[in-house]
């Protein structure tokens, strides 16, 4: 079945989408009341983030539109060391798509809540006309252990930089998917429950945690560093970046330091505890790759040796990148 | 990995100033990218030269194609040239203003998108070098064979070694780092008439600094030695003879002719054009070429020669960035004011 504009109106076949579609795949006691809010308990500090989803296309190697709008709300949260708990997810469906479609990207949505501990609780759908396309908007809300004290103002020359996988995965993926080249580079969407868990866990002292996602390790890092008024060393060959990916970008003439990546992070930790974070991360799935790929130093700028030896400022990407990459 | 030795020797370099052109704007972003310049020689000059064909396209051809979106024809271009401003304005303020304006990846995507709307007329903005010609040729051979009667090609399309050989007369030019792409089409033995004719060597480079990096030592050791030889450092994809068969396809639809290039003006048979057989396939790609559309102080056009540094510019940074670009080179991926502010490569 197609999408129709009487799937927004708000009667009964909007009741019908939600109930079949959405309250399906999320399944949980307080979608299911539908009330006009979902009414939750929360304890101590809480983060609450905001995020809204126009990939395309809808569906690439490694994941879709839904796991994305997911991933991207719940890695926002752990970011700043909350653990992920109530999401609400806000639907924009062009006229035209595919209720089987629809329904695929609920279940992956469902899942990829599920392999973040968090629900579903709250949502919405409008439909407008188009070509069949979508956009999710995804809200999330998670709670932060009082004593925990996470933010880029925290980081002092010194600390140590802490990479949590290759670069550049899924921006190469979207744009191989757009130029239709075939090649087997799968998007690296994923929460990052696991490994923003092991790190914290870890005895590590966690400064502060940024997901790298539009901009790029380049722009992540200026921000950072501009955040915590200090500048930062790093080396390229601890960068890790696949063979494929690689040779990619030198076909494209693309740089990993600024593609998009959404299941990536850097970490700040103290100066003598670099060791210790690579040792928790290597042990999770989303970090078996982590490098310890620079320092925070002294003065402004995010500086680079390169592999040939060279020295290259990194600066913050300017111009618009790849759009609609999330 | 560079021998250490090639790094030593460029660091280390106290012979007489040289300057060598690096022809292809991936080549000017991979040595910002890997630190090139603070690995040689302060007497080792590295400058860009014309390598981007969005850079290279006047304003009365952008003009034309912004006259034929406005007459209701769909335009499909590289992402590129959509930022490019004409007399008027952009492809991107005609989209904007509603006009059919389509931003492809590749191509033959014009193929498709004219075969989708049979009702209109498509318009390929068809630019590039030798890499890109033998896929606009192949979009040609296509709609001819799927019977497409409403796809058209705007042209500004250029050969290299026209505009190579004048750039080897200049004096204050040493030596060549040829461009990786072209060559794979044309082949690395292109190079060696104007090598021999002006004496000047040239180095086929891949898109590392590393291949770069050797480009560069085997350039000076040449020069010190009066050499005027064609290494080929890109063996991987560059063959002495090219590729037989996207030149073949290329020769098949289009023909040379006298082509504009800012910053060198006309030069003989520089640019490439539909034959005459195909000439219903043309919408309106001859004579386009404006001398006059520097008079507005850019300079983009001594950038694209090697006479001048981006941040000479009075404009660079300030009146003129990727955001709201004054002049070519500042808008393209591919050119090389933008490169250099992207990577904040200005003194």
């Amino acid at each position: 079945m197609k999408i129709r504009m009487a799937h927004g109106s708000g009667g009964e076949e909007t009741r019908r989408l939600v109930e079949e579609i959405f309250v399906a795949a999320f399944g949980n006691d307080r979608l299911r009341a539908m009330e006009d809010a979902a009414v939750v308990k929360l304890k101590g500090k809480t983060a609450f983030t905001t995020d809204s989803y126009v990939v395309t296309p809808l569906f690439f190697r490694g994941g879709d539109i839904g796991r994305l709008s997911v991933c991207g709300t719940v890695n926002d949260l752990l970011m700043m060391g909350a653990k992920p708990e109530y999401l609400t997810a806000g639907f924009i469906i062009e006229e035209g798509m595919d209720t089987g479609t629809l329904e695929k990207i609920a279940l992956s949505m469902a899942e990829a809540a599920k392999e973040s501990g968090a629900a579903i609780v709250a949502g919405d759908t409008k439909v407008i006309e188009g070509r069949g396309g979508l956009f999710i908007n995804t809200s999330g809300i998670g709670t932060v252990p009082e004593e925990r004290d996470i933010s880029a103002r925290n980081c002092a020359p010194g600390d140590a930089i802490i990479l949590s996988g290759t670069l550049g995965d899924h921006h190469a993926c979207i744009l191989s998917a757009r130029m239709g080249i075939e090649n087997s580079i799968r998007s690296d969407t994923a929460p990052l429950c696991e490994p923003v868990g092991a790190l914290l866990h870890s005895g590590a002292k966690v400064k502060a945690m940024r997901d790298i996602t539009r901009g790029g390790l380049g722009t992540v890092l200026n921000e950072v560093c501009g955040a915590a008024g200090a500048g930062a060393q790093i080396y390229e060959d601890r960068i890790p970046v696949t063979a494929q990916v690689k040779s990619f970008c030198e076909i494209l003439g693309l740089d990993p330091m600024y593609m998009g990546n959404e299941g990536k992070f850097i970490a700040v930790v103290g100066k003598d505890d670099a060791d210790k974070a690579l040792a928790a991360l290597r042990e999770t799935r989303g970090g078996k790759n982590a490098s310890h790929i620079g320092n925070v130093c002294e003065g402004k700028a995010v500086t680079m040796i390169t592999a040939v030896g060279g020295r290259r400022t990194i600066h913050t990407m300017t111009g618009e990148g790849l759009p609609r990459i999330c | 990995m560079v021998p250490e030795a090639v790094v030593r020797f460029l660091s280390g370099y106290g012979g007489r100033p040289v300057k060598i052109m690096e022809v292809c704007g991936t080549h000017t972003a991979t040595a910002l990218r890997g630190g090139i310049r603070s690995l040689i020689s302060d007497k080792i000059r590295l400058v860009s030269g014309p390598g981007c064909p969005v850079c290279l396209a006047s304003s009365a051809y952008i003009d034309r194609l912004c006259a034929l979106a406005k007459d209701g024809c769909v335009i499909v271009s590289f992402g590129d040239l959509l930022k490019v401003k004409g007399s008027t304005g952009s492809l991107l303020d005609m989209k904007a203003a509603g006009h059919g304006v389509e931003m492809v990846y590749s191509p033959l995507d014009a193929v498709r998108i004219a075969s989708e709307r049979p009702g209109k007329t498509v318009v390929l903005a068809a630019i590039g070098f030798e890499t890109t010609a033998p896929a606009h040729a192949l979009v040609v051979e296509t709609a001819i064979q799927k019977g497409l009667k409403n796809l058209m090609l705007l042209t500004a399309m250029k050969r290299l070694m026209p505009a190579l050989d004048l750039l080897c007369a200049d004096p204050g030019l040493d030596a060549f780092i040829a461009p990786g792409h072209v060559a794979a089409v044309t082949g690395s033995a292109v190079f060696e008439p104007a090598a021999k004719k002006h004496k000047k060597p040239f180095a086929v480079a891949g898109f590392t600094p590393e291949s770069m990096l050797l480009a560069m030592y085997c350039l000076v050791k040449q020069i010190g030695a009066g050499g005027s030889g064609v290494a080929n450092l890109y063996g991987e994809a560059v063959r002495p003879e090219g590729n037989e068969k996207a030149r073949a396809v290329m020769d098949k639809y289009f023909e040379p002719g006298d082509a504009y290039w800012r910053g060198l003006g006309v030069i003989k048979d520089s640019g490439l054009y539909l034959k005459k057989e195909y000439m219903r396939f043309d919408a309106g790609s001859f004579g386009r070429n404006d001398e006059g559309a520097e008079a507005r102080g850019c300079m983009c056009g001594a950038v694209l020669t090697g006479r001048s540094d981006p941040d000479e510019c009075p404009m660079f940074g300030n009146k003129c960035t990727p955001e709201d670009a004054y002049g070519p080179c500042m808008v393209s991926a591919e050119g090389v004011c933008g490169i250099w502010y992207r990577e904040g490569a200005a003194k």
